[in-house]
């Protein structure tokens, strides 16, 4: 028991104490964990229970297209079928959200396999405009049906996550950072122990060239579609049973740009980019219901002038300024110290 | 979640109407008159769309989603003169056409220009941009529903058939635009010099062509499309700032199927979705919410068998 306690404290020395942006992202959930100390309102709690469940929908967007290439603008697919399944066996059958949860994760993991179907064979622009037709075409099916799917009005009266706000809260911090540490872990490329995100990556710059290097492409894409799915689809059964109401605003092509807009606001091909962003830009957005009248069309102007102006996205800008490559072997440094912390190298070769 | 339900790209009442008190079987070979001319109407304002889509796509590898928001913009302009301030018809609607044209090149200037090599970052940005139109659009009119009057009043008998003069002067306006866009495009300097460009950015500077303006000029004639689409649907169908989003989506489907960049492809594929959206709309009950699903099963279905569209050109070199 202490010897794990004590190899935990070394990996928290030796990995994430000397490098900034790992010890900031540390001290963030930490804060995440204790912000009820500061305040239990309803209203704030539930502006955080959804940033959760955003940023989990955000970044298995930025797994599927950040790090695997496959730019989806359908994303909303696997959510809209998550919450849809969930609401449906919550309601007729009365199963209790912590099975209609994993039940919705798994019909988005099959979301993303049917998307697969098209998707091996389309590449670029080709996949990118394809995907926007699948969440509408289940938008069609849910208004044919109105007496099963609710049609227009949707499924509502769904079982609330919890009893109440302050455990949902938790419930949604703890599977969010377990979502997220896992995807993390799948798209790291310096991982000696999972080589997908090398992988994806490689796909993603040169897919003839990944395939003569003895990548089975195909399978790789099978996979990052059904995870990238699994955990849309995560976030849409939370979303189900957080919200209590699903309609097709879970399929709309307003739920897929939403993740990609805080994807490249924080920094496309990062974990932590789609975080940042959706954990200032989400708020925001909630604040700003304050003058309704104009808060999409500022949302839509302060994304033109990022993607203008800042095309790598806030947190990459950011993490670029505090953190800088060892030259030699490779290890993230912070970028005020003068030489690698492992290797002794000089850091900042330019000067 | 509100303009799923009611039609908005034509006005399918007329239709309808026609059904109402009437047996069916008397009137099998009206309907097929009335879903063909529905249809060839659909589809003409379909490729009129598409074949602007496609046509900036193929020149500067723009994807320009809000090409129907430029579409939606003009329509309005035709309510704004036509209906508020109530101008003459020709005056307004050459200053919807030009004003949305204008507005199209600035878009392209300074929004799309800057970013031209980043595909994903166009997608990002003309989607933005067709939001804020849609939302600049909601402030000034509301999300009323909104009709404007139509050019010309009265109907035409064809074959037991009543049509109504808009529908004909759409029709007949359709035509000879993409007649004259074909001609403009395969007969004269201009549209050599834009395949050109299409065909090989670096070749076509080298020859001595300005790619930067044949961008420019492609944008605004891509534009000018859309807004003559959009000004002469205006009178027929009902508007509202969620307009764009339906026809964007079958606009892109038609593009996807007749292959990106390929005229001759987006006109075929405007035909195929058109027609289906009317046959699903006048056959299957319901058929108005499935109408969208089934054209874009169409496209899906298609695109499994040719993954480049009916027309595409496979770009090797690109490894895409």
């Amino acid at each position: 028991m202490i010897r794990t306690g004590r190899r935990v404290y070394k990996a928290f020395q030796g990995e994430i104490l000397p490098v900034p942006w790992r010890l900031i992202s540390f001290l963030f959930a930490v804060f995440l964990f204790l912000f009820p100390l500061i305040t239990i309102q309803p209203y704030v709690l539930r502006i955080l229970i959804f940033t959760c469940i955003y940023a989990i929908f955000a970044v298995s967007w930025d797994l599927l297209a950040g790090y695997a290439g496959q730019t989806s603008l359908g994303h909303s697919l696997f959510f809209g079928i998550s919450a849809y399944t969930a609401a449906l066996l919550n309601l007729n059958f009365g199963i209790k959200p912590w099975l209609t949860i994993p039940c919705g994760a798994i019909a988005g993991t099959v979301g993303g396999l049917i998307l697969c179907i098209p998707a091996l064979r389309l590449r670029g622009i080709y996949f990118t405009l394809t995907t926007i037709a699948f969440p509408l075409i289940l938008i069609g099916v849910v208004h044919t049906f109105p007496k099963v799917t609710g049609g227009e009005l949707g499924l509502y009266t769904l079982t609330p996550l919890s009893s109440s706000r302050l455990s949902s809260y938790y419930v949604c911090l703890v599977v969010a950072l377990a979502s997220i540490l896992a995807m993390w872990k799948l798209s790291d490329g310096k991982s000696k122990i999972v080589r997908t995100g090398l992988i994806l990556q490689a796909i993603r710059e040169d897919e003839i060239a990944a395939r003569t290097l003895a990548i089975n492409t195909i399978a790789f894409k099978i996979v990052v579609f059904s995870v990238s799915g699994f955990f849309a689809g995560i976030a849409g059964g939370l979303y189900a049973h957080t919200m209590r109401v699903v309609g097709t605003s879970t399929l709309e092509l307003g739920n897929s740009l939403q993740p990609i807009l805080w994807t490249l606001f924080g920094g496309i091909c990062s974990i932590h980019g789609p975080i940042l962003g959706t954990v200032f830009l989400y708020p925001l957005t909630e604040f700003l219901r304050i003058i309704p009248k104009f808060r999409l069309l500022i949302f839509a102007l302060v994304m033109v002038f990022i993607v203008l102006f800042m095309p790598e996205g806030l947190g990459v800008w950011i993490r670029n300024k505090l953190e800088k490559e060892c030259p030699r072997c490779k290890l993230v440094n912070a970028s005020w110290r003068r030489h690698c912390r492992a290797c002794g190298a000089p850091i900042h070769l330019e000067r | 979640m509100s303009h799923q339900g009611n039609d908005s790209v034509l006005a399918w009442n007329l239709s309808f109407e026609f059904f109402k008190g009437r047996r069916f079987k008397e009137n099998l070979g009206n309907m097929v008159l009335q879903i063909l001319i529905n249809g060839v109407l659909t589809s003409g304002i379909y490729a009129l769309l598409a074949i602007g889509f496609s046509l900036i796509f193929g020149v500067a590898r723009i994807v320009n989603l809000a090409h129907t928001a430029l579409y939606m913009l003009a329509a309005y302009y035709i309510f704004l003169f036509g209906h508020l301030l109530g101008l003459n018809i020709l005056l307004s609607v050459a200053l919807a056409i030009f004003l949305t044209t204008f507005i199209g090149m600035v878009i392209y200037k300074f929004c799309i220009d800057p970013i031209l090599e980043h595909e994903t970052s166009i997608v990002i940005v003309t989607v933005s941009v067709a939001i804020a139109i849609q939302e600049i659009l909601l402030c000034f009119f509301t999300g009323d529903f909104l009709s404007p009057l139509p050019f010309v009043s009265g109907y035409v008998e064809f074959l037991g058939v009543r049509i109504s003069a808009q529908h004909v002067l759409t029709l007949v306006v359709i035509f000879f635009l993409l007649l004259g866009m074909l001609f403009l495009l395969f007969r004269s300097k201009l549209g050599v010099s834009i395949r050109v460009t299409a065909q090989d950015r670096e070749i076509a500077n080298l020859m001595g062509i300005n790619v930067g303006r044949i961008c420019l000029i492609t944008m605004g004639m891509s534009v000018l499309l859309a807004a003559i689409g959009g000004v002469m649907i205006a009178p027929i169908s009902i508007l509202e700032p969620h307009l764009w989003g339906e026809p964007l989506v079958i606009v892109i489907a038609v593009v996807v199927l007749g292959g990106l960049g390929s005229i001759k492809g987006s006109v075929i594929g405007a035909f195929i979705l058109g027609f289906t959206e009317t046959l699903v709309v006048f056959i299957l009950p319901g058929g108005s919410f499935l109408k969208g699903a089934i054209a874009l099963l169409i496209v899906v279905f298609i695109l499994w068998f040719r993954p480049e569209g009916l027309f595409g050109v496979v770009f090797e070199e690109e490894r895409l």
